[in-house]
């Protein structure tokens, strides 16, 4: 089976005032139909993945190296009218936040219509039949109210499963979420969760899934990569991952959770702080914060060795 | 809507009142008296006294604004010192020559100065964007009577294209909208637009460049709309900041100016006003005041219902 997603030694670089090197050879791959979640702390290059996937960062000011394809498309040589079919068509994005997502002096309906008649041409009137049944999907109360509604008159959780529907319009394969729970109450939280992971499988979509939450992360995905400094150092099943984690980042993220925590007792967090990506990691970045490190770990950058089932880590005491 | 319209229109009234108070009591605050300019040397107190009564500046100020008002209210803005005329009159013609080239100069002004701004602000840092700023600079800095002087020199007195001042062919009595007459118009509002097209450049380009930097323009990219997509949203997210803007401009243009008027000798506010304050006409300069602030308040409560039209946030509020 061709994968939905090929991601092959992608490099991300920012130049500007002061050069960023966000993502750092990141090679990961998604099948169709699956969920892969995208774990790391701030800064770690996984929101950059996912935009570069859309080729939605700023032009003038990004390097982007590698080859990135979806369903077939070569994306980084996407260009106009090509571009933008695929963005929708092909691939679309749910944002972190719903509440800047939408533009604020439309109403939902005309941005979803929108939406649809860009992919899948049509009347205005067809378009906005199509928006209600998306809300409707996406289970929105009284759907025919919210599509005269504007953003800033629905509830944080009614503006993000808005904003799922509007994903939907253009019947993407590639679900591309990128910390759609963050900005919501814990208890719209797992909703979302739920709906998408139900989407997902009815619409038979690929989805990347972004995150910082390892909570979330097991609840919707099969598979997840985890992200530091711009890499991703390792990669399994959820099943596996848990059960044995292979690189020391992994086990100090599983161990920092609170469900293990006493009170009154420090928690297990992983000491120090993730490095400045002011240049190109040359040896392992977790060196310097890494119980286990070697000799050789702040030496050379450790491989991204293949353990077989589908697991890969990045780390000399694993490949090694 | 409606609701928000007849809110917003209800509160013309006490403005409107406030508006028209210090637009009394300004006059009366400032120094000198009024009867000077009409009164010869050496008249004598009894002749000043008479003058006092039948202009009514011998009652106590406060029934002199209610009786003032209540006439205004009437359309009589009493009787110009200087001149005789019934003050509604002179203010009529004067707004009516100042509003000529005001819209003219602000129609130049918003679409060239919304132009530059739109354009810094879409392709800001590039080359584009430093032109088009540097060219709105200029129009804020430029002193603009000096600026009519040199059109006046390039293109009256070297190039003799246009006519270097007045209101007509035949004087300021009578405006025709033929070529005869428009020639007139184009160099005083030329003038006139340079400094709205600048503050409305600079307006709409921090405006644009903050709106192109939020979440929602990455979003609609991300859906697939095209540039021109995307334009149509940037636009009309600008639009309610710009409109207020150029409300705004509209009113300082309506108050006409001195300099411009008088480079141009065009018969207008400015020069009105500017006669009055040297006369110490106090019903004229009452009265072309509150004119001109009911014009701006006028303008005002427009612009707010026209963006509670574009911008729903606005409307809640």
């Amino acid at each position: 089976m061709t994968p939905l997603v090929e991601i092959e030694n992608l490099h991300v670089t920012f130049r500007g005032e002061r050069t960023v090197h966000a993502v750092n050879g990141v090679s990961v791959s998604l099948a169709p139909g699956e969920v892969l979640g995208i774990l790391g702390e701030s800064g770690s290059g996984k929101s950059v993945t996912l935009k570069t996937l859309l080729r939605l960062l700023p032009e003038r000011r990004t390097v982007i190296t590698g080859a990135l394809s979806v369903d077939g498309q070569d994306v980084l040589a996407l260009e106009g009218l090509e571009l933008a079919n695929f963005r929708g068509g092909i691939a679309s994005m749910i944002f972190q936040d719903p509440g800047l997502a939408f533009d604020p002096v439309y109403t939902i309906g005309d941005q979803i219509s929108e939406a649809v008649m860009r992919h899948m041409g049509g009347t205005k009137a067809g378009a906005m039949i199509r928006a209600r049944e998306l809300l409707e999907r996406v289970r929105i109360p009284s759907p025919e109210r919210r599509l005269k509604a504007y953003p800033h008159e629905l509830s944080g959780g009614m503006r993000q499963r808005a904003m799922i529907a509007l994903a939907l319009a253009g019947k993407p394969k590639l679900l591309l979420a990128d910390e759609p729970t963050t900005a919501l109450d814990a208890t719209v939280q797992i909703q979302i969760l739920l709906l998408l992971r139900q989407l997902q499988r009815e619409f038979d979509m690929g989805m990347l899934f972004v995150t910082h939450d390892i909570g979330v992360a097991v609840e919707v995905c099969d598979r997840i990569a985890i992200m530091y400094a711009g890499q991703i150092v390792e990669t399994g099943t959820v099943r596996d991952l848990i059960r044995d984690p292979r690189h020391p980042y992994t086990r100090g993220l599983l161990a920092a959770n609170l469900h293990g925590a006493v009170k009154g007792m420090r928690l297990d967090a992983i000491p120090g702080a993730p490095p400045a990506l002011n240049e190109a990691p040359t040896a392992c970045p977790f060196a310097p914060r890494c119980a286990s490190a070697i000799e050789v770990c702040s030496k050379t950058l450790p491989e991204n060795a293949d353990l077989g089932g589908g697991r890969r880590v990045r780390c000399h005491l694993a490949s090694g | 809507m409606f609701r928000y319209f007849l809110k917003r229109l209800a509160y013309v009234a006490p403005v409107a009142l406030g508006v028209s108070f210090f637009c009394f009591l300004l006059v009366h605050i400032a120094p000198g008296d009024p009867l000077t300019s009409v009164l010869p040397p050496d008249a004598s107190a009894a002749q000043q006294e008479e003058m006092r009564k039948i202009y009514g500046f011998d009652k106590p100020l406060p029934v002199q604004f209610l009786l003032w008002l209540w006439k205004a209210l009437q359309g009589d803005l009493g009787v110009s010192i200087a001149t005789g005329r019934p003050v509604a009159l002179e203010v009529g013609k004067a707004v009516g020559n100042t509003l000529i080239i005001a819209l003219l100069a602000m129609v130049i002004g918003f679409v060239l100065g919304c132009l530059f701004g739109f354009i810094s602000g879409y392709f800001k840092g590039s080359w584009l964007d430093r032109l088009s700023s540097g060219i709105a600079m200029l129009g804020v800095s430029v002193p603009h009577y000096w600026l009519g002087m040199v059109m006046v020199v390039v293109f009256s007195v070297q190039l003799g294209w246009l006519p270097p001042g007045g209101a007509g062919p035949d004087g300021s009595g009578a405006w025709k909208w033929n070529w005869e007459h428009v020639r007139y118009m184009i160099l005083p509002a030329l003038t006139m637009s340079v400094v709205p097209m600048g503050i409305i450049a600079r307006t709409v380009r921090a405006l644009v460049a903050d709106i192109m930097a939020q979440d929602f323009v990455t979003a609609l990219r991300a859906k697939g709309l095209l540039d021109r997509g995307v334009l149509t949203h940037v636009i009309r997210n600008a639009a309610p900041t710009a409109l207020a803007v150029m409300g705004l401009q509209l009113g300082y243009l309506l108050g006409g100016s001195i300099l411009i008027e008088t480079v141009f000798s065009w018969p207008g506010t400015g020069f009105l006003l500017g006669n009055a304050i040297f006369q110490r006409d106090l019903p004229l300069l009452q009265g072309a005041i509150l004119v001109l602030a009911m014009f701006f308040v006028g303008l005002n409560v427009l612009v707010d219902i026209v963006q509670g039209l574009i911008d729903p946030r606005v409307r809640r509020q």
